[in-house]
């Protein structure tokens, strides 16, 4: 089987801080680290690898080059192959330019059977990379997946969490999943798995590389604009009435009515 | 300090370390309360490939010798000395076969416990012989193909929980210290059981017990080494594996010295933290430097035992001494550290809310096992006669 991971290096958010100014993230002095989504799906692609013997596990991230160590990273917990998409003509992409991005590398690649995501990353936090790179690979998909019941290499059934539950659904290959963080418990990197690691080569894919259309790609493709990123205020803690039964009841309407719910 | 290790080394420090922190941190109070097998943590070293850092590649190890096992053994121990002890006394039951077994020896049970799929155990000590391993009563009478095996070993870590075991029995009761031989043994062969398992002061995730054999029937090709070389194969085994309970020692040692800092900078007496006592710093300071001297003179020996069994045979010497050095200075070490550990965190210390008083019961165990302190001491002291008498000659 030809396993595909996507994963993004992201921020380590327990210590990221939006400049109140420009509105962006101040991502200086912040250490990077894997998508915390992206290491359920990481470890759910080695799951997959070691239940298809002869399976290969390919990572594949977009960013700057220091997101070869995220990739590293994933080979130290069992991924084979690491592939880096960098080029300056993909930068300032939106989810949209992402994706497309992302599904051109794997094109480039050749054939898969399955695709791994995250559900989201904890940074652009819109959940929307992976479905839409199961589009642009017009193949099916499943999001927030929380377990895979059963595969056979041709058809799936996975579990879907909800908010009120969770579906069955099932679906063929090939295909692309987004899993949430109940599907596994990710293992810590072995020792060989770190040698591996040091020794890998990551393949770069550029633009041109993955031939794709200039006008689709980074600011240019991007139709998304961001307009102001701000930290919401708190929410305050809302007002006390004490008193009676009858006093509070007449306090409370008159509350009402001053506010124009009544 | 700066030991300036490889990048290698580190890797294995780094994946014993997040072990420790992120696996056995968590449950090892359960395991201590219960005084059960960590069969669960067991297996996070053998997807870290940590169990087989000291055997060589070709078996399937990570071959990085005796300073390998040091490191790992020491990380994990900083956290916890007894679910660590599964793998260093695997180790233990190993080195025999590493010393003396044969091409097909190793290559039937290196792999497996390289791999982590096994654990292995020693069984050297008897009821009736402790530090003196001559006195022992379990006998292997060659009988055709076959040894039949009688006696009781006890004290044995990993007995009963380890399926490799490397046994020493006499073959030649009249020899003495020349009728000892080594058999490698499997669990679950006939007439082979175990006995009653120790309850103890400390270590009490790791298990001992006794094994007892019962007329039990081993092959010729499970005699590792040749017939009446069981006692230098278990001297040079102990050569190899004291530096292992020096890591365990000076690990505990370690952990302990890191709580108390971290205790004393926070505890306030008087109006003040405790670590601006001049007397609490001083204690802090013996600790730390006596963590940092058995560490030079811990990892300095590991690396001689490496450089030693790289040489070609005729060349080895023997390092009795230096690792009798590194286990004597390193247990005594451990229990001075550990005891002023708790002293530092007061009633708190002696109190199971905290994990000094496990650090402190669990260091007594590395002044015992493998040699008391006073019989590394005799080790020393017999080396230094003979280099004084050879220097005579
Ligand atoms: C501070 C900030 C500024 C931004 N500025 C702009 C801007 O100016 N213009 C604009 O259009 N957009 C901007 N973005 C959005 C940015 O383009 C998105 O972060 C990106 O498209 C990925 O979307 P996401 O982070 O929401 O990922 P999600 O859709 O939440 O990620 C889901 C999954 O998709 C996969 N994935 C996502 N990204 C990658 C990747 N790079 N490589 C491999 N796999 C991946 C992972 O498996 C991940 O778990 C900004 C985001 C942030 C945080
Ligand atoms: C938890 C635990 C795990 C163990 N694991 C193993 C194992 O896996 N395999 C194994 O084979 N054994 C194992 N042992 C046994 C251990 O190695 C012995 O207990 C140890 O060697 C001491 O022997 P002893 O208990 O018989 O003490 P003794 O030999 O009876 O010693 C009693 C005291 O006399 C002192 N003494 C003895 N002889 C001399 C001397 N010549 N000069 C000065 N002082 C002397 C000792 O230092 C000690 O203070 C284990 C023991 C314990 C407690």
């Amino acid at each position: 089987m030809n396993i595909i991971v996507c994963i993004k290096q992201v921020p380590n958010t327990t210590d990221v801080k939006i400049d109140p100014e420009t509105g962006r993230l101040k991502r200086e002095g912040v250490e990077s680290i894997v998508n915390p989504f992206d290491e359920y799906a990481i470890e759910e692609a080695v799951r997959f690898k070691e239940k298809y013997p002869g399976s290969t596990v390919t990572a594949i991230s977009m960013g700057p080059p220091q997101a070869e160590s995220a990739l590293r990273q994933a080979i130290s917990v069992g991924v084979d192959k690491g592939v880096l998409v960098c080029d300056r003509v993909l930068g300032g992409a939106d989810t949209l330019a992402t994706s497309y991005a992302l599904s051109q590398a794997i094109k480039t690649l050749g054939a898969f059977d399955i695709i791994f995501c995250g559900k989201q990353a904890t940074d652009g936090d819109t959940a929307q990379v992976g479905p839409a790179i199961a589009e642009a690979l017009n193949i099916p998909h499943v999001a927030y997946v929380r377990k895979v019941e059963s595969s056979d290499g041709k058809t799936i059934k996975v579990e879907r969490l909800m908010e009120d539950g969770y579906d069955v659904i099932e679906t063929n290959f090939p295909l692309l999943l987004t899993v949430v963080k109940e599907i596994n418990t990710p293992r810590l990197p072995s020792l060989k798995g770190k040698m591996a690691a040091k020794k890998a080569q990551i393949l770069t894919l550029t633009a041109a590389d993955m031939k794709c259309d200039e006008s689709r790609c980074g600011l240019k493709g991007s139709p998304t604009q961001v307009m102001k990123i701000f930290t919401p205020p708190q929410r305050q803690g809302g007002q006390k009435f004490t008193g009676g039964p009858e006093e509070l009841a007449k306090t409370i309407v008159g509350k009402f009515k001053e506010i124009g719910i009544i | 300090m700066e030991y300036f290790l490889t990048e290698e080394e580190q890797m294995m420090i780094e994946t014993a370390r997040a072990i420790a922190i992120e696996k056995m941190k968590p449950v090892r109070e359960h395991y201590d309360e219960k005084e059960e097998f960590p069969w669960e943590i067991v297996k996070e070293f053998a997807q870290g490939d940590l169990c087989g850092v000291y055997i060589p590649e070709e078996y399937g190890g990570f071959g990085k010798g005796i300073m390998g096992l040091v490191l790992v053994v020491e990380e994990l121990c900083k956290v916890d000395g007894a679910i660590a002890l599964s793998l260093a006394a695997t180790a233990l039951g190993t080195l025999p076969i590493l010393i003396a077994g044969n091409e097909a020896q190793k290559k039937k049970y290196l792999p497996d416990i390289a791999s982590g799929k096994k654990l292995a155990a020693f069984g050297l000590t008897e009821a009736g012989a402790g530090s003196d391993a001559t006195g022992m009563a379990t006998t292997a009478i060659k009988d055709g193909d076959y040894y039949i095996l009688n006696g009781t070993k006890c004290f044995i870590t990993n007995g009963g929980d380890a399926e490799t075991y490397t046994i020493f029995a006499k073959t030649n009761p009249q020899r003495g210290a020349r009728g000892i031989s080594c058999f490698i043994l499997e669990k679950g062969m006939k007439g082979f059981d175990f006995g009653k398992k120790e309850k103890k002061m400390g270590i009490r995730a790791s298990s001992t017990r006794e094994l007892i054999f019962n007329e039990c029937k081993v092959h010729k090709d499970q005699l590792l080494g040749k017939e009446g070389h069981g006692l230098m194969i278990a001297q040079a085994t102990l050569d190899n594996s004291r530096p292992g309970v020096a890591a365990q020692a000076l690990g505990i040692a370690a952990g302990a010295l890191d709580e108390a800092v971290e205790y004393a900078r926070k505890r306030v007496q008087f109006g003040q933290p405790i670590a601006s006592f001049q007397s609490i710093q001083h204690m802090l300071a013996d600790m730390a430097t006596e963590v940092e001297a058995a560490r030079a003179l811990l990892y300095a020996t590991a690396r001689m035992i490496d450089a030693n069994l790289n040489k070609p045979p005729r060349e080895q010497k023997r390092t009795s001494k230096e690792s009798a050095m590194a286990k004597l200075f390193c247990s005594e070490t451990a229990m001075k550290v550990t005891t002023n550990a708790v002293q530092i965190f007061g009633g708190y210390g002696y109190s199971r809310e905290y994990p000094v008083e496990k650090m402190m019961r669990d260091a007594k165990i590395t002044t015992l096992y493998e040699g008391t302190s006073q019989i590394q001491k005799n080790e020393i002291a017999l080396n230094l006669i003979k280099e004084s008498a050879a220097k005579d000659k």
